[in-house]
């Protein structure tokens, strides 16, 4: 058992702004009472539940392609030694999967979700998540490409595409549905894209973008699944995208939906010279429609490496770029993109973006629908949040930061006249509580009896950067795991999954299908249970009296 | 102020990591901290005088002999000061270096002034693969300075080079200027296949016949002024250009291409050869 005393506690679940109050601990969960065991004396310090990221690419195919298109990392970045303690790794852009663990337990993260994985290479995902110590993970499967649903789709076989969709997040023991750019990545594979909601897809007559993102909202919806349908919206990075952003949030009205990286999708103008903030267009909107939660896919200056499975987009970029450029073409289920990227103040477009991604999380007045996330590594890498939550909560440094754009920004990004500055409460929030609400773990992100152990523990301080880069402790599972800026345990986390119920019978439909078309022997594609350590099962939900 | 002398007594089994051998540091080093220096021999932390007999202290100005092509990172960084070294010399000589001159009478292996922004290297004998070149996930290599190569060289010389000069005075191999983004490269005795592939901009000159690929464009028979400039730059080092119109001109390839780039490559022509221009 553990005591923590005296500390100021943050804890939205439970609106809990700034209180003294003492936390007691038992087997990994906050508990009512104490009766022996250590005290921490936590007097004037911070305590906030321990950070959830909604949205970041930490373990997979894509991550693992773009480490090996990182060899600089090896030369430039923090290594992680191996100790008594904890394995050998490295930090940088894209971290190995032990770093990953100890850089986001580092900073106070316990809970975060790898939001892209085609079924194809959800073993390798789930072998990865493994190596990633201390902090609980769930995972995302990539789905609104999948040309055995959109062959369903076309066919108006809805139904069956839903137990299709059911059967899949089964077989890759995932956690929810992420939707990239709803059938562009098909028709990537004939060498296009789908810009708008009624874009034409190759290969397909009837079905288009806005019918899969509807439909698929609406499939996930009726099986419970605990996190609504996680969105990459058609036509990422591109000026003037804020129509198709803005059209397919009207076609998701009466739907639950999370918007991913909302940032990249968020931008005026018609062209890259006077591409523009429609932040606060977007915002308004957004404001006004409690079905959907967004995270920010903030983007912060300096070198990083871009991962999508956004295919058309990624060739896009390293046509403008001249980086490197990977390419993965996942059979029938996705793509995959990724090109090295540095994002420079003195660049128009990327002092857009990074100004964009601070307007969002401004602007939208709910801080239990916006959530802190740079689309780790795409807009920044997730170990510089600490640098977001300086720039949120102080008007001052965002000024200071402010001056060293380009003259030419004005009337592009309304971020000068926004003088909103975050709470630590608010703080808490976007990190923790709210992105735990949205993924539907009730047990996390919140310090209410019986939830589980996952705080933070920081000191104040005036430097907001060094205050959330640095914590006191942090406590994973009730189990101190970083305390002073070392690492002190590194314990296996948790994987959440999801069991969505399926006709059985759909077994049969498939393996001719798979027969046909797959790499794969039907049999050896779905991940086994045995795959998983840890594993823990979160029951689907019951929406507005319709679901299972 | 003496030059310290480092002699190599004992001859490492494996490579050893020595990049605590720059003037910078011994610059103000006492005999006994030069001694206490920590060299990597393998995975074993070592001290130097394990290996070399040290002789002076507190200088910029080191000289090295033996046979060091084990001996990796001499001069690595280095911004000040000279190193001499007789004999031959291990990889990475004088990579990341910024300013000074390093003097090698012997061979020296690849990466030489890998990533160098400034400064001299000489090498009187061959050189490895990668001179000048950028480190494997690296936007640019050279930045600046000066690399001479009296005899030959290996792959990729000045591989994604943004700015400086190298040159080879034997053959060198193949990719010579490989994602070349600026910078000369100077070919006293030609290159093997797929000289400037990739190159975005930047000089080539080479005095001999090149095998050309075929994403450069011909694009005349020149006399450029800059050549006359450069080869008086390039006389003090021992390297003269020819620019005598009345003798002959070079080929102008455009390229690469492929790229596309707005690199050239000259290829010195002497008019008896090639009646058609």
């Amino acid at each position: 058992m553990l005591r923590i005393t005296g500390g100021t506690v943050y804890d939205p679940a439970n609106g809990i702004d700034g209180e003294v109050k003492d936390l007691y601990i038992a087997d990994g969960r906050f508990s009512s009472k104490f009766e022996t065991g250590r005290t921490i004396d936590a007097t004037g310090l911070v305590i906030m539940p321990g950070g959830v990221d909604v949205h970041t690419h930490v373990a997979g195919g894509s991550i693992n392609f773009a480490r090996a298109m990182t060899p600089e990392d090896h030369r430039r970045t923090q290594a992680f030694i191996r100790s008594k303690t904890r394995r050998s790794g490295l930090g940088g852009m894209a971290p190995t999967t032990f770093a990953t663990g100890y850089l986001y337990a580092g900073m106070g993260w316990t809970t975060v979700n790898e939001a892209a994985v085609p079924v194809l290479s959800a073993r390798h995902t789930h072998e990865e998540l493994r190596d990633i110590p201390i902090v609980d993970k769930s995972s995302l499967v990539l789905m609104a490409n999948n040309e055995i649903i959109l062959d369903l789709l076309e066919e108006g076989e809805d139904e069956r595409a839903k137990h299709i969709l059911a059967w899949h997040i089964w077989a890759a023991k995932s956690y929810g549905v992420k939707a990239v750019n709803p059938g562009g990545v098909a028709s990537w594979k004939y060498g296009n894209d789908a810009k708008h909601l009624t874009s034409k897809i190759d290969g397909y007559d009837h079905v288009t973008p806005g019918t899969i993102i509807t439909k698929f909202a609406k499939m996930i919806d009726e099986l419970g699944i605990p996190h609504p349908l996680h969105l990459h919206c058609n036509n990422l990075g591109a000026p003037g995208n804020v129509e198709t952003t803005l059209e397919t949030m009207r076609h998701l009205e009466g739907s639950r939906a999370h918007f991913a990286h909302l940032q990249y999708h968020a931008y005026g103008g018609d062209d890259w010279g006077n591409m523009r903030s429609e932040a606060a267009q977007l915002a308004d909107y957004f404001n006004a429609h409690p079905n959907m939660t967004t995270d920010a896919g903030a983007v912060l200056f300096g070198d990083t490496v871009t991962i999508t499975a956004d295919g058309p987009w990624q060739h896009l970029l390293y046509k403008l770029t001249g980086r490197k450029w990977g390419n993965l073409d996942v059979e029938n289920e996705t793509g995959c993109g990724i090109v090295p990227y540095t994002y420079r103040p003195s660049n128009l477009v990327n002092a857009v973006q990074w100004a964009v991604g601070l307007e969002l999380l401004l602007l939208i007045n709910d801080p239990w629908r916006v959530f802190l996330s740079t689309d780790h590594p795409n807009g920044a890498c997730f170990w510089r949040y600490p640098e977001i939550i300086q720039l949120l909560m102080c008007s001052d440094y965002r000024n200071e930061c402010m001056a060293n754009l380009p003259p030419n920004i004005k009337n592009k990004i309304s971020l000068p006249e926004i003088d909103r500055e975050y709470t630590l409460y608010e703080i808490a929030t976007i990190t923790s509580a709210g992105p735990s609400r949205a993924l539907g773990l009730p047990q996390k992100g919140d310090l209410g009896i019986g939830k589980d152990a996952d705080l933070v523990i920081y000191h104040q301080d005036h430097d907001i950067a060094r205050m959330f880069g640095h914590p006191r402790y942090v406590f994973k599972g009730g189990e101190i795991v970083i305390e002073e800026g070392d690492i002190r345990e590194t314990p296996d986390g948790r994987e959440y999954l999801v069991q969505p119920s399926y006709d059985p019978e759909i077994d049969k439909f498939l393996r001719p299908l798979f027969e046909d078309r797959y790499c794969m022997s039907f049999e050896n594609y779905p991940v086994e249970m045995e795959r998983i350590e840890r594993s823990q099962i979160q029951d689907c939900v019951t929406l507005g009296g319709e679901g299972e | 102020m003496n030059a310290i002398t480092l002699r190599l007594r004992q001859e490492p089994v494996v490579a050893l990591e020595a990049e605590v051998i720059t003037p910078d540091r011994f610059a103000e080093m006492s005999h006994e901290e030069i001694c206490s220096s920590i060299v990597y021999h393998g995975k074993r932390q070592l001290r130097l005088d394990e290996f070399f007999d040290v002789d002076g202290e507190r200088s910029d100005q080191l000289i090295l002999h033996g046979d060091l092509h084990r001996v990796r990172h001499l001069g690595r960084a280095m911004t000040r000061g000279s190193l001499t070294a007789h004999g031959d010399v291990g990889m990475h000589l004088g990579a990341h270096m910024k300013a000074g001159q390093i003097e090698v009478f012997g061979n020296a292996s690849d990466w030489v002034g890998a990533e160098m922004s400034g400064g001299k290297i000489h090498v009187h004998g061959h050189a490895g693969q990668q001179v000048g070149a950028a480190y494997r996930g690296s936007l640019a290599g050279m930045k600046g300075g000066l690399i001479i190569i009296d005899g030959s060289a290996g792959i990729e010389v000045g591989m994604r080079m943004r700015r400086g000069t190298i040159v080879i005075g034997g053959p060198a191999k193949d990719f010579v200027g490989l994602q070349m983004k600026g910078g000369t490269i100077v070919l006293r005795d030609g290159a093997e296949i797929r000289a400037g592939a990739w190159m975005q901009r930047g000089t080539i000159i080479s005095l001999k016949p090149l095998d050309m690929m075929p994403t450069f464009a011909r694009s005349g028979l020149q006399n450029p002024t800059f050549i006359s400039v450069y080869s008086s730059l390039l006389k003090p080092h021992g390297c003269e250009l020819p620019n005598d119109a009345a003798a002959g001109g070079y080929l102008r390839y455009a390229g690469d291409r492929a790229v596309p780039g707005k690199g050239e490559i000259l290829v010195w022509q002497e008019h008896s050869a090639n009646e058609a221009y």
